[in-house]
């Protein structure tokens, strides 16, 4: 699934990385967690969020995730934007909320990318 | 690969979060310029950005200080702040003395620790209550880290 499928099944609008939209994303996930995001995200996933902060975009950078969902038509701090724009981070806006967002994703085969913290306390015994 | 030497250090202040992340993101271009494994440079850009935040969420000031040399890259992390009186209890994943305000912001979950000790391939902890904490990390690539190569999506 590219951003751009994404784009068109959130009905979101593009605020910013629209150079990027044809970029492949094997793995979404939800959260408004950052240290969660830390710990569990994965290179290349979709992250869907209510956090609209600056330090959102910078997260998401250092952890080469290849786009950004504000649910609900949240709108990000402008320093996000900006900052989304010059990384080439594709920062999208839909008016739908996180559980929609996610449904609609999973729905048309997005997989998760913590598939149970069972196995990964397992991983990390 | 074989890094450029390089040597910086970064002030980091505590409360400020919208300053947080720069040596990880400085870290993370300069190795990326490189062309580091995509995923060596992901372990120490995490680890670094953790070890910011935990500056910024406990501390009243510190800095953060990154050594590339080689294939080797540390990176000290040193605070002037209340300490921790047991980091055996800090270490445990889900242990958090975090404001209401860094959970608000989406931070102080209680993982930072176990993070960088994940991402890390050697990873020290000391503190002196009252005075300040100091961690040490060393990155190495790992033999699944191909160079140049994609990072692995699990």
């Amino acid at each position: 699934m590219t951003v751009s499928d994404i784009v068109a099944l959130l009905e979101a609008d593009v605020l910013a990385g629209r150079a990027e939209l044809e970029r492949e994303v094997p793995s979404a996930g939800g959260c408004d967690i950052i240290s969660d995001l830390l710990f569990f995200g994965k290179p290349g996933m979709l992250l869907l969020t209510g956090l609209t902060q600056l330090s959102v975009v910078r997260t998401a950078h250092l952890m080469d995730i290849a786009a950004i969902v504000f649910v609900r038509g949240k709108s990000p701090d402008p320093r996000a934007v900006e900052l989304a724009e010059s990384l080439g981070l594709p920062l999208l806006v839909s008016p739908h909320s996180l559980y929609e967002c996610c449904g609609r994703l999973y729905a048309r085969g997005l997989p998760g990318v913590v598939t149970s913290t069972r196995r990964l306390k397992a991983e990390c015994a | 690969m074989t890094l450029r030497s390089f040597s910086h250090s970064y002030p980091v202040l505590g409360g400020a979060y919208y300053l947080a992340g720069r040596a990880a993101s400085d870290a993370k271009r300069r190795l990326g310029e490189q062309e580091a494994p995509a995923e060596f440079a992901r372990r120490i850009a995490i680890a670094t950005y953790e070890a910011e935040m935990n500056i910024c969420i406990h501390a009243i000031s510190g800095e953060v200080v990154i050594v590339m040399e080689g294939e080797r890259v540390d990176v000290v992390a040193n605070d002037r702040g209340p300490g921790i009186a047991d980091i055996g209890l800090a270490l445990t994943p889900g242990y958090s003395t975090a404001s209401e305000k860094a959970r608000t912001m989406g931070f102080g979950a209680g993982l930072g620790f176990a993070n960088m000790q994940r991402c890390a391939d050697r990873f020290q902890v000391s503190s002196q209550v009252g005075i300040g904490t100091r961690v040490e990390m060393t990155f190495l690539p790992r033999p699944e880290e191909n160079p140049g190569g994609a990072a692995p999506c699990s």
